[in-house]
């Protein structure tokens, strides 16, 4: 059994009543979860359950209200180089070019200029950017906005690499090519992911296993093995496995939406 | 090639308005609608122009004016920067120091300026002092303001890539909030010429408020108009100058009507 990355533990996360709010709104409730080194790990749940909160409590950006999250065992809090994140606004740097973009972090780490050049220059060879080293975020798509996104992230080599809905903003076609990209990435440089979305097929597609996520208060309703043998592509999406586990995913989710309208 | 069209015809358009006005103005004068006194006639305001631009008092009185500008408006704008930016991060600071900065920006600079001379006398410090005093609050809030309005997201990536405290300031902070902050720089910088006339025409020897103020006792309207025009055309200038600076620094920036 791999060595355990990333473990949550009894997560909570209310927010109090304030002027807007009449009551403490629980967002998340009993969330425990492991992401073992190297594995690829996505939540899916409803649109408002809470998974956005979560995964920027793990990154550190937000204070759990109970709980704790650990990285190789050691209790973290405040965000870290060692939890990188990919939002899905891309959040570049528009000053930077796409180059510097990608050697932020390891300027931050102080790595001298000829390294970072070279370490970056890495990362852009492996999203396939090459040519666009000196272009602006604002000459670039989404896809490769979000292709520099992704090697900025990776060129930190941080412990678990946190992705919030990162294809979200992309057209479907641009969308299914990053998938494929970032399947191929998490494959050759075995990197620790957990990965959050609302599209089944992009959860079924990329993970090992899969977390779905209840309705507000977000808990963990069910954790899924995807045993999907080969290469992960576009072609899984009409195999009797896949479209099995997505019926299944589906149902549950779809009973979530139907409680959630019965309870209004 | 669309564009560069466009360019031509928004320039062709700000020469006609100009144009316009010169030509209303020569209308009402040479024409005979206004008396002389209080509107002179371009010929009137060109001669005088000249008179001192031959006598090189014109140049000085230009040179002096922008220098005190520049010098009450450099020290604003660098006492701004470091507090409008820790007002839009710290809460706390920011507590401490707005309702300061708010009473202290209601109060007409006009009236400050009886203190400015007791304190400093009517040396070029008290002209500093009315200029830095005219710009510096009305700054520190629209840098703060310009500042508050960077993309949250992109703060939350720089600390995620491992950015601390001062390198989200000077790497990420700074540097999102510079296009908004030439803007509020030029802002400033033009009202940095009002507060000039303020203080030179209260205690000057020299300057182009000064030469204004002087003139309306002698019912000079031509030297009177002469200023004014010098101090457009400054301002004009500057303007550009700042303009052109902004594309230089944050070529990066989109911008609306671009």
């Amino acid at each position: 059994m791999d060595k355990i990355k990333l473990k949550v533990t009894n997560l909570q996360k209310v927010f109090p009543a304030n002027g807007r709010r009449e009551k403490d709104l629980d967002a998340l409730k009993d969330i425990n979860l492991e992401v073992r080194e190297s594995e690829f790990v996505v939540m899916v749940g409803p649109s408002g359950c809470g998974k956005s909160t979560l995964i920027n409590i793990i990154g550190g950006l937000a204070d759990a209200t109970e709980g704790s999250v650990e990285i190789d065992g050691r209790e973290v809090s405040g965000p870290g180089a060692d939890r990188g994140m990919v939002f899905q606004g891309y959040s570049l740097f528009p000053w930077l070019t796409v180059q510097k973009n990608i050697e932020f972090g390891l300027k931050m780490k102080k790595v001298p200029k000829a390294e970072r050049a070279k370490i970056a220059q890495e990362y852009i060879q492996l999203v396939g950017l090459s040519g666009f080293e000196n272009a602006l975020p604002k000459q670039l798509s989404g896809g490769m906005k979000q292709r520099v996104a992704i090697a900025r992230t990776l060129a930190n080599q941080p412990e678990i690499l946190l992705m919030d809905e990162p294809f979200g903003a992309l057209d479907a076609q641009t969308r299914v090519v990053m998938q494929e990209l970032l399947a191929k990435i998490s494959r050759e440089t075995k990197n620790t992911i957990l990965f959050i979305t609302h599209d089944i097929d992009e959860a079924i597609l990329l993970a090992d296993r899969i977390y779905v996520m209840s309705r507000r208060p977000g808990t963990i309703r069910e954790v899924m093995e995807v045993n999907i043998p080969g290469e992960r592509n576009h072609e899984i999406l009409v195999t009797p496995e896949f479209l099995a586990m997505k019926r299944k995913i589906m149902e549950m989710l779809w009973q979530e939406s139907q409680d959630a309208a019965l309870d209004k | 090639m669309k564009k560069k069209t466009g360019r031509i015809s928004t320039g062709a358009l700000s020469l006609i308005s100009f144009c316009v006005i010169i030509a209303a103005w020569c209308i009402l004068t040479y024409g005979g609608f206004l008396n002389e006194i209080f509107m002179p006639s371009p010929t009137a305001v060109w001669n005088s122009l000249l008179e001192m631009a031959g006598d090189g008092s014109l140049w000085e009185h230009c040179f002096l004016s922008t220098k005190r500008v520049m010098i009450g408006w450099f020290w604003s704008a660098v006492a701004a920067l470091p507090i409008g930016m820790l007002m839009a991060r710290s809460k706390c600071f920011s507590a401490v120091i707005q309702p300061i900065i708010e009473f202290a920006r209601y109060l007409p600079v006009v009236a400050l300026v009886p203190l400015t001379i007791l304190y400093l006398g009517i040396d070029e410090n008290q002209k500093y002092v009315i200029i830095f005093l005219g710009t510096f609050f009305q700054l520190v809030l629209m840098v703060c303001d310009t500042v508050s309005s960077i993309e949250k997201n992109m703060l939350n990536a720089a600390s995620t890539l491992g950015a601390n405290k001062l390198q989200l300031y000077t790497e990420v902070i700074f540097p999102a909030a510079l296009p908004g902050l030439m803007d509020d720089f030029r802002m400033t910088i033009g009202w940095a010429w009002t507060y000039l006339v303020v203080a030179e025409m209260v205690a000057a020897s020299a300057g182009l408020g000064y030469i204004i103020l002087k003139s309306q006792r002698f019912l000079a309207t031509d030297v009177i108009f002469a200023g004014l025009i010098m101090i457009g055309l400054i301002g004009l200038v500057t303007d550009f100058i700042l303009r052109i600076l902004t594309k230089i620094i944050v070529p990066w920036h989109e911008r609306l009507g671009d």
